[in-house]
Formats: C-alpha cells, structure tokens, sequence
C-alpha cells in the first residue's frame, strides 16, 4: 500500500501546553490510499495530534508533511488538500442537501461547473438524488452521515480526516458507512480515522494506539492481534491502554 | 413488591416526530436493566418521562409504584437521574457541586459516603478543582457521584459511556456492577450494543419502538439464522460477491470479518468452493455466533 | 445548610465567579450616568452668544449686560450683521441675537445654530428669558420651573434608571437561567424535591440584590456628582424603583421561559425589551411629540410610566398620591408577568 511519497508523514511530532506535553515525539508514516485507524484512550492526545495535522494548531517541536505539505510552513496549502469530519460539527440543517455541498465546495475552493460536475455524481452514486432538496434537518440520520462523508469529500481531497464519524449511529447506518470509506479508500483517497468502536478499528490497513501521548503500538490488525496473542482489536486495545497513567 | 419501573403503552410526539410509540417494558427491583439504541431512537425522550421532567401524551410510566405525573414530588427523592450532557456547574469545584447536589436532597455528603466511596475516592484528591477542567472520565464519575449522593432507589443513567473509550466504558460498567450489589435499581441506555451483555435484561430500541426485552442470551438464541463468518485477503470483493448469490439475505462487515445470513439453501462450503474456482483462493466461511448487533441488523431488516 | 440557603450560596458563586460581567454590570450603570449627566450635553451651559445691535440705547445695554454676568452664558460681544453669519458657520458662536430699535421699540430675534437641535431648543428659551427679562412690552413671561438650566442629568436619570434595570434584571436573569437550561442543569434542579416555585425564587434574588446595589450607586452618584434635588421624596423613589426592579425580573423570568438558548435570551431581551425602553420610554424624544399609534404602543412599556413617576418623584419632589396611577399601572404589570411567567414554567413539556 505505501509508496515512496507516503500521504502523512510526521517525525517527533510534540506539542505542549505549559508543562503539560499532550502529544511526545511521535513518529509515523501513512501510505496513499491506506485506512489508517487512530486510536486511544480519552485524553491521550489523539484530538491535539489530528488539529496539527489538520494545520490548525502548531507543533511544539518535530516535523510533519501532509499531503506532501510542511504542516509549520505550510499549513494553508494542507487545508485546502484535505477533507474533515467530524461527529459534533458536519452540516447545516436550515440548508438543503445541495446547498449544504455547494457552501462546502465553495469553502474549498471549487468553481461552479465542477461543483455541478462532482456533485451530480457523487449524488448519484450515494442514491441521494431524489432528496437532494430536502432540508438537511428533515432526512434520516443514515443520509446525514453520507452527507456529512460527501461534503468532507467533495473537491476530491487527498486525504480526508474522519473524527469519530460513526458515534451513536445504529449498526446498519455505521457499516453503510464504513464502505464509503472503503469505497473512497479504493479510489486512492487516503483516510485518516478515529473511533471509539474497536470493531471498525479490524476494517483499517493500520491501527495505531496512543497512549500518554505516545503511539504504544502500531500495525495491522492481524498483526497486532497475533503479536499480543489475542482474538479481537478490543483485547489488544485493553491489552496497550492499560498502561494509561492520565486521570482517565 | 412493586416493579421498580413500568412502562406501558407510553407515546410521546414533538410536532411530527414520534419520538416514543407505544413503549412497553417492566424493570424489576434490583435489577441492572439496559435500554440499547442508536441516537435518535428515542432513548432520552424516555429518560425524561421516567425522571418525572416530561408527561407522555398518552400511557402511564411508574416508578416503585408510583405515577410519574401524579406523583412526581414523592418520586424525585427517590430517583437519581445522569443526563446525557455532563450537566453539572462547571463554574463550581468538585466540593462545591458534591455539597450543593446533597443539601437539595436534604442529606449530608457524609452520610451517604459509604455508597459513593469507589467511585469518589479518585476526585477526593482535588476538591478545589473546578468541574469545568476535569477529564472526560472525572467529570462523568462526578455526575455519578452527584446522582447518587441521596442514595436513590433507582438510578437513571442516560448514555453514560458515549464518547468513552473502550477502557474507561468497561471500569464504568464495572462501577454500575457493585451499585447493583448494594440494592439499586439502575436503567442504563448505550448506543454501543457490545455493552448490551453487562446488563441482566436489555430492551433493543429503535425509531421510538421497543424491538426486543429479554436477557441478552436469550436474545442471541433467538437468533435462528444460519449465520456465517467469511473471511478473504479482498473483504471488500468478497462483500459485493456474497451480496451478489441469491442464497444469502445479507452480508456485513462484523469486526475483521463479514457475517453472512444465509438462507435454507445456503451451504457454506459450496459456496466457499465456488468462490475458490472465481479467484478468491483465501476465502474461509465457518460458522459464526450470534451477538446483539447481528440481532439489531435483523431487527431492522425485519422491520423494513 | 437550608436548601435555600444552600441555592442562593450557589447562585452567588455564579454571579461572583464571573468578574467580567460583574465588573460590566457595576461599572456600566455608573458610566451611563455620568456619560450622559455630562458629556452627552443638552443643557444650557456654556452657550456662545454674540449681539448684533443697530443703535445702543438703556435698553439694549441692559440686556448686554444681563447676558455677560449670566453664568450660563459666555457673551462674546457686540458684531455686525455680515460679521454674524460668519461667526454662526464657524462656530465661533452658538447664538446671535439681534437688537433693533425702530420709533423707540425694541424689536428681538434669536438666530441659533440648530445642528444640534436639543441644544438649540433649549438655549432659545433660555435666551428669551433673559431678553424678556427686560422686555415690559413683552406678551409672554417663560418661567422654567423645577430644572431652570433645563439640566440634562435631571431628565436623563429616570430615563438611565428605567433602562439599567431592564438590563440588569430581564438580560441578566433569563441569560442565567437558560443558561442552565442548556447545560442541562436545570433538569437536575427540577428532578431534585426542591419545588420549582424555589428554584426560580431562588434565581431571581440574587439579581434583585445585585439591582438594589446598583440603585444605591445610582442615587448617590445622583444626588451628588449630579446635584439632583434631595428631599425626603427619596424613600418614595427607592419604594418606586423597587417595584420596577421586580417588574424588570418577572420580564427576565418570562423570556427564559420561553426561549431555549443563551443567544436568543440575549436577543430577544434587547430587542424587544431595550429597543422600546430607549426609544418609546420617553428618555430621549418626549411621548408627548410621537405619532399617536406610538403613543398608545408606549403605554405597554414599563419604563415609560416609572420614568413618568421618577421625574414627578425626583425632580418635581412630588407627593407619592401624584403617582398613584403609574405605580398601580406598574404593579398590575408585575402581577400579570409574573403570573404568565410562573404558569409557564411550571408546564411541562
């Protein structure tokens, strides 16, 4: 799956508040296309780590690219490469379906013809042509989250950043999701996720585990399971969180 | 004895939505009884009625007996209720919180410490702290501190574990365990339907309707597919593959495998075969236990 | 600890932990008060004036001499009649008045800088005043009673007070208590024993207090940075602001009734409930010069009948029997908001 430009790359990525070091020199590449699991405990610096990522908050030491972008130097360039959603804040609901995706495409940057172009296909494909003038407010929480992937994705990102985007949602809507990404990812789009479900954490390439703000474990599901001599993703994830010394 | 909780034939709409049709379910004393549903189901609309802070539009909803709209003043004192939303004042310390919420239930913090001890003795380290800069975790074993304090005969706890990762969910479940030993009724709701198996009894709701009450086993025996896990290199390709023969009624992804649910034609090793001779050398169908999720996808298959 | 006692310690915590809006809410009405008692000027003070005489006689002297030891006025002299109107579009003077005598009668006019038209308004009278002191012949006598200078600070006082009020009292109290509403808070205060009859009792007090501190300032400030007119009528004004402070809270207590959000208690306070005082009360434009649709619209507004009585109370030092009808309509007010605002909230949704 990697390549010789991986699509994050992050070396000794720190970041500090005071005296308090949320995220410590942490190291990682992720390949084009992959699915890449980001896990941890609450509190353990995943939320810090994807803001300097993302561009929106500066590391206190080490380097990163993103998007073959410098995440110090660059990081406006890394805005307009990368999608992001999360589970707090997707969409407008007083907007309509096609509304909400034009405002986005508008936000990234896209003209009107390819706005027109990208979302009557991406519509077609996700079946929501037939709704894509209903207020956002009004339509099943299923469509929301497809939604909510679309406008994320709209101007074809190369990476898209996906912050816990299944919470709470029932498990029929939750997989109809989960092969979005899959989709996107076979498409050549990168995603980059976090989730509290360790049952989405077996559909990713990789998973890595953060803990204290350090990345205590980082492969593939396979071979974490195989490593910690376990069955499931959820074993493996007690197995490394447990060492956690934050007040958690 | 009286049920701890009865809920029956209780509806409740908010202009067009009908949030609440016709729920119906009984919790008995003592019992750790959980309500599992996605968001949107109308878990917190519930709440709400059985807390004596909304009335149903129709049907009655009792608690130890007694109605939750004639005899709303009797039952505060002995209800606790955990809203969703970390809803104590963040403005205030953890002592100030601890002393406001037990003098408006007429107790003193001490009294009632014996109860509240496992769980309070790691915020006794910082009394001074406001709420508003604990950690996620600390906050929620404040609330639950603070819901407990007037030592309630039942115990309300709306989506405590949501956003919680997968340790502190099981500490937290861990935590309700010894509460349910020292007598408490607690009626907990989740959207994680993996913590369905810590409860005695669970309720499945969805859309505002009761899909399912039993204990957790008994929900899984009733779930008589043919239910297969499949597993290949491509999970992917093997997904549209499976969805694809006209024996299989579904296939999803379930954790580093799909569940298949076959129907009366369906054979696992010719199937397997077939696959085989397509390309898909690696492709593995065995046999697969049933869990709450496979029962919830049933559930709303079904439904639709 | 009572349950109360313990509600209203909390409550005090809120209201004392937060120092920016504490700061805002006590400095704020001070700031008003001065601003407009001083700076924000409609008095007669310090008013320019020269003279355009064509002939000197007694009489005319007289009159200049009235205007120059006049401590309200600076008189700058005696210029022609081309020199005036430059002297007008400069500036350099507020007002010219013009002596013409003609067969032995004095004729007058004033001519003033209307670009501030409360000033020139009030600097006309007053000059014609001081002209018709002299003027036997004159038909009309002007004698301005209760605020001769016509000082500003004496009018704008009542008008600050009717304000501050309303947005210490419904701004503050409905923010605090939908606050609570959406932190969820609320739902725990009303699932406790305690009756939510309390729990709103409770929320208002603290900013009833925070209200009679912010009177007591005001008055002070009033009766001496100010020089407002003291007289034992001041148990009648405190009695007065009093019921209006709780006219004020029963509005807060009925917007968060109705409204679920911080920003749109925020909203809805100040502009159904500030616009109107401003504008309607009769602070800046008198009630008496409105269209007549305003003047019944001006009737529903509180401080329009407490700025009514404050004036008769404060200025005029009135007996308390001359505003029977406003402190009646003011407490009916009260009882009707407080009653919608109680059945209100004790629904349940």
């Amino acid at each position: 799956m990697e390549n010789n430009n991986p699509a994050i790359s992050v070396r000794d990525l720190t970041k500090k508040f005071g005296n308090f070091t949320a995220v410590d020199h942490i190291s990682f590449d992720v390949g084009k296309g992959e699915i890449f699991g980001f896990l941890g405990a609450n509190g353990a610096g995943k939320t810090t780590a994807m803001r300097m990522l993302c561009g929106l908050s500066f590391p206190t030491s080490g380097q990163g690219q993103v998007a073959g972008y410098d995440i110090v130097s660059q990081s406006e360039d890394i805005k307009r490469h990368i999608g992001y959603m999360s589970q707090k804040f997707s969409l407008y609901g007083e907007l309509t379906v096609i509304e909400n995706l034009r405002l986005f495409s508008s936000i990234y940057g896209m003209n009107r013809q390819s706005f027109r172009h990208a979302s009557s296909r991406l519509l077609e494909e996700l079946e929501m042509t037939d709704m894509q003038n209903a207020l956002v407010k009004d339509i099943p929480v299923g469509w929301k989250q497809k939604l909510a992937f679309l406008s994320a994705t709209i101007h074809s990102p190369e990476i898209v950043f996906l912050d816990e985007p299944t919470g709470g949602v029932d498990p029929v809507t939750r997989r109809k999701f989960w092969e979005l990404i899959y989709k996107a990812s076979s498409d050549g789009m990168t995603v980059f996720v976090t989730t509290h479900y360790l049952d989405e954490a077996e559909y990713c390439n990789r998973v890595s585990i953060m803990v204290d703000g350090h990345i205590n474990a980082l492969d593939a599901p396979a071979a974490l399971k195989q490593r910690y001599n376990v069955s499931s993703m959820d074993e493996v994830f007690r197995i490394v969180a447990k060492d956690s010394t934050r007040s958690d | 004895m009286n049920k701890a909780i009865e809920i029956s034939e209780v509806s409740k709409s908010y202009g067009y939505i009908h949030a609440l049709d016709r729920v119906n379910f009984t919790v008995e004393q003592g019992e750790l009884f959980g309500l599992i549903g996605p968001d949107g189901a109308g878990k917190s609309s519930l709440y709400r009625i059985i807390a004596t802070l909304s009335a149903p539009d129709s049907g009655t909803a009792t608690v130890n007996g007694m109605d939750v709209v004639r005899d709303y003043r009797k039952l505060r004192k002995r209800i606790g209720y955990m809203p969703e939303k970390f809803s104590l004042y963040q403005d205030m310390t953890v002592a100030e919180n601890m002393a406001f919420f037990s003098s408006l239930f007429g107790v003193s913090a001490k009294e009632n410490y014996d109860l509240i001890a496992p769980i309070f003795s790691q915020l006794e380290k910082f009394p001074d702290r406001m709420a508003g800069a604990l950690s996620g975790g600390m906050k929620q074993k404040l609330a639950l501190s603070c819901a407990l304090i007037h030592r309630p005969e039942v115990l309300l706890l709306d989506e405590p574990t949501t956003g919680v990762d997968a340790v502190s969910r099981s500490e937290f479940w861990d935590m309700l365990a010894t509460l349910r030993e020292k007598g408490i009724t607690i009626l907990v709701s989740t959207s994680y339907m993996d913590e369905a198996t810590r409860c005695e009894r669970i309720a499945m709701i969805n859309n505002g309707r009761i899909l399912a009450v039993d204990t957790p086993s008994a929900l899984i025996n009733r779930l008589d597919e043919n239910l297969y896990n499949a597993v290949a290199t491509d999970m992917f390709g093997l997904l549209s593959r499976l969805r694809s023969n006209p024996d299989v009624i579904d296939c999803y992804t379930f954790g580093a495998t799909l569940h298949v649910v076959g129907n009366d034609n369906f054979s696992a090793g010719q199937v397997e075969e077939a696959l085989k001779k397509t390309g898909m050398e690696d492709v593995r169908i065995y046999h697969a236990t049933g869990t709450i999720e496979d029962l919830f996808i049933k559930q709303i298959r079904d439904g639709k | 600890m009572s349950i109360l006692q313990s509600l209203i310690k909390k409550e005090a915590l809120h209201v004392f932990r937060d120092r920016r809006t504490m700061v805002i809410t006590l400095l704020m009405p001070v700031l008003l008060l001065l601003l407009f008692g001083f700076a924000i000027s409609t008095e007669v003070n310090n008013v320019n004036v020269v003279a355009v005489v064509d002939r000197h006689t007694d009489e005319t002297r007289e009159i200049i001499e009235r205007f120059s030891v006049n401590p309200y006025i600076t008189f700058k002299g005696v210029t022609d009649n081309s020199n005036a109107d430059n002297l007008l579009r400069t500036g350099t003077t507020d007002a010219v008045v013009v002596l013409k005598t003609s067969n032995g009668r004095l004729s007058t006019q004033i001519i003033v800088d209307a670009s501030n038209t409360t000033v020139a308004q009030a600097s006309t009278a007053y000059i014609r005043g001081i002209i018709s002191g002299s003027d036997m012949m004159s038909p009309v006598l002007t004698q301005t009673l209760y605020n001769p200078q016509l000082k500003s600070a004496y009018n704008f006082v009542p008008g600050i007070m009717g304000m501050i009020f309303i947005l210490i009292c419904a701004i503050m109290t409905s923010v605090s208590i939908v606050s609570e509403k959406e932190n969820g808070t609320m739902d725990l205060l009303l699932v406790s024993p305690v009756r939510p009859g309390t729990v709103i009792l409770v929320k208002l007090i603290p900013y009833f207090i925070l209200s009679c501190t912010i009177l007591a300032v005001m008055l002070i400030i009033s009766y001496t940075v100010l020089e407002l007119p003291l007289s034992s009528s001041i148990i009648n004004v405190i009695l007065l602001s009093i019921i209006y402070i709780i006219l004020s809270l029963s509005i807060g207590l009925l917007v968060s009734t109705v409204v679920d959000t911080q920003l749109t208690a925020l909203i809805v306070s100040a502009v159904v409930f500030m616009l109107p005082v401003i504008m309607l009360s009769g602070m800046i434009f008198p009630i008496d010069n409105m269209p007549v649709v305003l003047q019944w619209l001006s009737c529903i507004i509180p401080a329009r009948w407490y700025t009514a009585a404050m004036r008769k109370l404060m200025i005029q030092q009135l007996e308390i029997n001359y505003v029977l009808q406003e402190i009646s309509i003011l407490l009916s007010m009260t009882g009707l908001l407080l009653l919608f605002a109680l059945k209100k909230f004790n629904t349940r949704k």
